[in-house]
C-alpha cells in the first residue's frame, strides 16, 4: 500500500528534529516524524552503569544496537577497521525518540556572540576551516527562548556576567549546588572567578505537568525515573503529535532521498519496523539524523543530477566533523566530600570561554555529573597501580574524596575530519555506512593545556591535597557532541546549506541538526540544535503560510 | 553447546604452550561446563578466578573470585563479550603454558607475589613468546583487567557483585531512594 502524500517528512525525532516536526505540524503541514530507534524510558533500562548511555561496554541502552549498527574508522596510520556502537571510535548520539535528549546531562549552554564570529574575532587559524556563522547570535536569541521556555531550562543568568543578552529570564530557578559546588564557589571567588548555578533542562520545580527532579546519581547516560528531565520526547514531539497533524514513525530507518528524473527530490526510502522497503513522498524534506547520519543520508542519495551526493557539489558534505576536546583536572581531598546529590554537575564558570591569551576561544569549566563506581576505578593519578591493593584502597577512600572539574573545548574545525559513506563495508539494511577519518587541529591541544591548568588551578585553592590534568589525544573528534558536517554559509562553495538550512542546489531539503554548526562553541551543544530546529521550523512554515511550496 | 571434538588435556597444553591457541572456548576443548556457567570451564574458571583475586585482592572485603568475577565474564561470554572469546582462549592458554614453562606449575597454583610478578610482565608487555606475540600480553591484560573491574563494580544483574558488595565497600547506599538525598545536608 502506498503511503499518503504529506507536506513534509523529518529524518530524526532527535533534538533538532523534534522540535521542526513540532515547529511544522503546529503550522498547519502534514508531517512524518522518522526515528530509527523507539521510545524508551526509565523501565527499560534504569541504573545500571555499564550499559547506560555513558558506559557503553555492554552496549549502548538507548541505541543504536551492535548487531546491525557498524562503521569504518580510518586510524591515524591509514589503517582501517569497523567499529561497533558500543566502541567510543564509532561516535555514537543515541537512536530513539529523544535521542541524547533522554540520557543527556541537560546542560543548557546558550552559545555567546563570539560563538558565531569565530574567524571575525580571532582572525584565520592556519589548516582550519575556521569562519563565521551567517547567523548571528541575536538572528538566534529568540530561538534559544523558546527552547528554553518550550523544553523547559533553570537557571539564573544574573550570576554569570559573560553570558550573552537576554530578553527573558529562564522559565524556571536555578538548581542549588551540592557540597562539591559549594567547595569550588568560594575556592572560585577567592580566585576572582565568577560561579554560577548551570543551567539545565531539567525541572527544578514543577513545569510543564512534569515534576520536580529528585536529584539522583545517575541521570547523565541515563532515561529519568520521575520525567523531571526535559528532551524532545516529552516535549515538543508530544507537543507535534497532539496537533493531529504529525505521524511518528518509529523503528523506521531511513536510507535515502528520492531524485526524480528531473532532479526534484520527492520524497525518502525507508526500511519499516519488518524491514519492508517503503517510500514516503513529502514536499519538504529535513534530514535531522545527528551530523554524522546526516551526511550519510545525503551522499547515499545520488543520481545524474547529484553523482557524489545532494548538496555535495562541492565536497562539503561530512566535511568539518567536530565535536569537543574535554579536558579537565581531578582533585583528592582529605575529607568526605561526595553527598549523593545528583547529577552531580551543578556549577560553572564562563571566565575562559572567550579572550584568553594565545587562545581561539576557550570552554566552560564545570564540575562533572557523578563518577559511577566502575567508571572511577579507571581515575588514578598518573602512575598510579590500576590494579591490586593499592587500586582497591584508593577506590573506597577516594570515592567520596574526589572532585572533577572539566569543560569542554571550542575545537578548531578541520577540512579532513570527516564522514564519508564506505565504498563496502554495509549495516544490516545493505545502506553503506559512515567512514569517519581524521584528527583534530593542534591548536585544540594547546587549549586543553589552557583549559585543564585553570581547573587544576580552581582545585588546589579549594584544598585539593593532590591534582591531576586529562587532555585529550590528538585522534577524531566527533562523539556525543558531534557537530559541523553540513555547515550554513552563504557562499554555496563553501558550505551546504543556506542561512535557514535550505542545502544548497535544492529548493526543498533542509538540514536541522547539529551538523548545521559551522563551529562549535567552547558549550555542550544540544540547546544550539534545538534553537537552530526553532529557525528552520519557522522559516519554512513562515514561507509555506506566504504561500511558497517550495518548488 | 558442547559440540565438536575433545581433545585430551595434555594434548590441549601442548597446543597451548605451542601458541595455537586458536580454539574457540566452545569448540569442544574444554571437557565441561559445570552447571551455572556457559562458556567457561572448571580450568578456566580456576585460572580467572586467581587473576581476579590479584586484579581484586580479598582483605575485609571480597576479592575478585569471590565477588563474581567469574561467573560476569563466563556470562558475557555468551553475550555481547562473544567477540571476545578467541582473545580469551589463546590469553588463558598462553598464561598456562607460560607458567609451566617457568615455573612448572599452573598460575593457580604459584604464590601471590609470582602471581603479580606475572601479571606486571603481562601488563608492560614483558611477555613476548609462545601464545604471546604481537604486543598480546598487554592486550589481554588489560581486557581481563577492565572486565574484573566491570563485574566487581558494575550492577548485581550482569553475574558480577552480588548484593553491591562494592558499593557497600565504597559507602555508595543502594538501592539510591529516590528524592532522600535531597534532604540530607
Ligand atoms: C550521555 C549523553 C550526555 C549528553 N549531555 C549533554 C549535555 O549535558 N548538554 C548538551 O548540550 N548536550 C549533551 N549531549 C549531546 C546531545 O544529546 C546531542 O548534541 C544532541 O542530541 C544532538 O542533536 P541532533 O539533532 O544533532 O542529533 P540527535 O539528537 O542524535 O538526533 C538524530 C536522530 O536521528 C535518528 N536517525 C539517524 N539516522 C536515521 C535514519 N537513517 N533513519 C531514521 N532515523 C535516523 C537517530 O536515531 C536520532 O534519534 C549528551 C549526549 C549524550 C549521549
Ligand atoms: S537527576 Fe533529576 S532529571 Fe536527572 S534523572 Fe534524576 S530525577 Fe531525572
Amino acid at each position: 500500500m502506498k503511503n499518503t502524500h504529506v507536506n513534509a517528512v523529518v529524518v530524526g525525532a532527535g533534538a533538532g528534529g523534534g522540535v521542526v516536526a513540532k515547529e511544522l505540524s503546529t503550522a498547519g503541514l502534514s508531517v512524518v516524524l522518522f526515528e530509527r530507534g523507539d521510545w524508551v524510558s526509565f523501565e527499560d533500562h534504569d541504573n545500571d552503569e555499564l550499559l547506560s548511555q555513558r558506559t557503553t561496554v555492554l552496549g549502548n541502552a538507548f541505541g543504536p544496537d551492535d548487531d546491525r549498527y557498524r562503521r569504518v574508522l580510518v586510524s591515524e596510520d591509514g589503517s582501517t577497521g569497523i567499529v561497533y556502537p558500543s566502541d567510543g571510535a564509532y561516535s555514537n548520539v543515541a537512536a530513539c525518540v529523544g535521542s541524547g535528549t533522554v540520557s543527556y546531562g541537560a546542560m543548557a549552554w546558550r552559545y555567546m556572540a563570539e560563538d558565531f564570529r569565530m574567524k571575525s574575532t580571532y582572525g584565520p587559524v592556519g589548516g582550519s576551516t575556521l569562519e563565521d556563522w551567517p547567523v548571528s547570535y541575536d538572528d538566534l536569541e529568540h530561538c534559544y527562548e523558546k527552547a528554553e521556555w518550550e523544553i523547559g531550562v533553570a537557571g539564573d543568568s544574573s550570576l554569570n556576567p559573560f553570558a550573552a543578552p537576554r530578553k527573558k529570564p529562564y522559565p524556571m530557578p536555578p538548581f542549588s549546588y551540592n557540597r562539591e559546588a559549594s567547595m569550588l564557589e568560594s575556592a572560585m571567588k577567592r580566585m576572582g572567578l565568577h560561579p554560577f548555578p548551570i543551567p539545565m533542562l531539567r525541572n527544578s520545580v514543577p513545569y510543564a505537568g512534569r515534576p520536580a527532579c529528585a536529584r539522583r546519581r545517575t541521570c547523565c547516560g541515563f532515561a529519568c525515573p520521575v520525567n523531571a528531565k526535559c528532551g524532545t520526547h516529552n516535549t515538543v514531539i508530544p507537543a507535534a503529535l497532539s496537533t493531529g497533524n504529525c505521524e511518528l514513525r518509529t523503528r523506521c530507518v531511513v536510507g535515502g532521498l528520492i531524485i526524480d528524473a528531473s532532479g526534484r527530490i520527492t520524497g525518502v526510502e525507508y526500511f519499516d519496523g519488518d524491514n519492508t522497503k517503503q517510500e514516503q513522498t513529502a514536499d519538504i524534506i529535513v534530514v535531522a539524523a545527528s551530523a554524522t547520519e546526516t551526511p550519510r543520508l545525503l551522499l547515499n542519495s545520488t543520481s545524474k543530477h547529484f553523482p557524489s551526493g545532494v548538496g555535495n557539489r562541492y565536497d562539503w558534505v561530512g566535511r568539518n566533523l567536530q565535536g569537543h576536546a574535554y579536558t579537565g583536572a581531578f582533585g583528592l581531598f582529605e575529607e568526605d566530600i561526595f553527598d549523593d546529590v545528583g547529577p552531580g554537575a551543578t556549577l560553572a564558570v564562563s571566565d575562559f570561554s572567550h579572550h584568553n591569551p594565545g587562545i581561539v576561544g576557550g570552554g566552560i569549566l564545570a564540575n562533572e555529573f557523578t563518577r559511577l563506581p566502575y567508571l572511577f576505578s579507571n581515575i588514578r593519578p598518573p602512575g598510579s597501580p590500576m590494579w591490586g591493593e593499592e587500586h582497591k584502597e584508593f577506590q573506597r577512600k577516594y570515592f567520596r574524596r574526589n572532585i572533577q572539574v572539566v569543560g569542554p573545548i571550542q575545537e578548531m574545525p578541520f577540512f579532513d575530519s570527516r564522514v564519508q559513506v564506505d565504498p563496502s563495508v554495509r549495516d544490516s539494511w545493505g545502506i553503506p555506512v559512515v567512514r569517519l577519518s581524521g584528527r583534530r587541529h593542534p591548536k585544540d591541544a594547546e587549549g586543553c593545556e589552557f583549559l585543564s591548568g585553570k581547573a587544576e588551578m580552581i582545585l588546589k585553592e579549594a584544598g585539593a591535597s593532590r591534582t591531576w590534568r586529562h587532555v585529550p589525544g590528538s585522534g577524531l573528534s566527533g562523539g556525543q557532541h558531534q557537530a559541523g558536517t553540513c555547515r550554513m554559509g552563504d557562499d554555496p562553495h563553501t558550505s551546504v546549506t543556506d542561512r535557514f538550512g535550505r542545502v544548497h542546489d535544492t529548493p526543498n531539503v533542509f538540514v536541522s541538526d547539529a551538523s548545521l554548526h559551522v563551529t562549535n562553541g567552547g558549550f555542550n551543544p544540544a540547546l544550539t540544535i534545538m534553537a537552530l530546529g526553532y529557525r528552520v521550523g519557522e522559516y519554512i512554515a513562515g514561507e509555506w503560510q506566504k504561500g511558497n511550496r517550495f518548488k | 553447546m558442547d559440540s565438536g571434538s575433545r581433545i585430551s588435556r595434555r594434548d590441549f597444553m601442548k597446543l597451548a604452550t605451542l601458541g595455537a591457541g586458536s580454539l574457540s572456548l566452545i569448540a569442544g576443548c574444554a571437557p565441561k561446563h559445570p552447571p551455572g556457567r556457559r562458556v567457561l570451564s572448571d580450568d578456566d574458571a580456576g585460572l580467572l578466578g586467581a587473576i581476579a583475586d590479584r586484579i581484586i585482592p580479598p582483605d575485609e572485603w571480597p576479592g575478585g573470585r569471590e565477588n563474581g568475577v567469574v561467573s560476569f565474564i563466563d556470562r558475557q561470554l555468551d553475550g555481547p563479550y562473544r567477540r571476545f572469546r578467541g582473545d580469551y582462549r589463546r590469553g588463558l592458554d598462553a598464561m598456562t603454558g607460560t607458567c609451566l614453562e617457568k615455573h612448572r606449575k599452573r598460575f593457580e597454583s604459584l604464590s601471590a607475589e609470582k602471581q603479580t610478578r606475572l601479571l606486571g610482565e603481562m601488563e608492560s608487555g614483558g611477555l613476548r613468546d609462545g601464545g604471546w606475540k604481537e604486543g598480546f600480553s598487554k592486550r589481554f591484560f588489560e581486557m581481563v583487567r577492565s572486565h574484573a573491574m566491570q563485574a566487581y563494580y558494575g550492577s548485581p544483574r550482569h553475574g558480577g557483585n552480588p548484593d553491591y558488595a562494592s558499593y557497600r565497600m565504597m559507602g555508595i547506599d543502594y538501592p539510591p531512594i529516590l528524592g532522600q538525598n535531597r534532604y540530607r545536608f
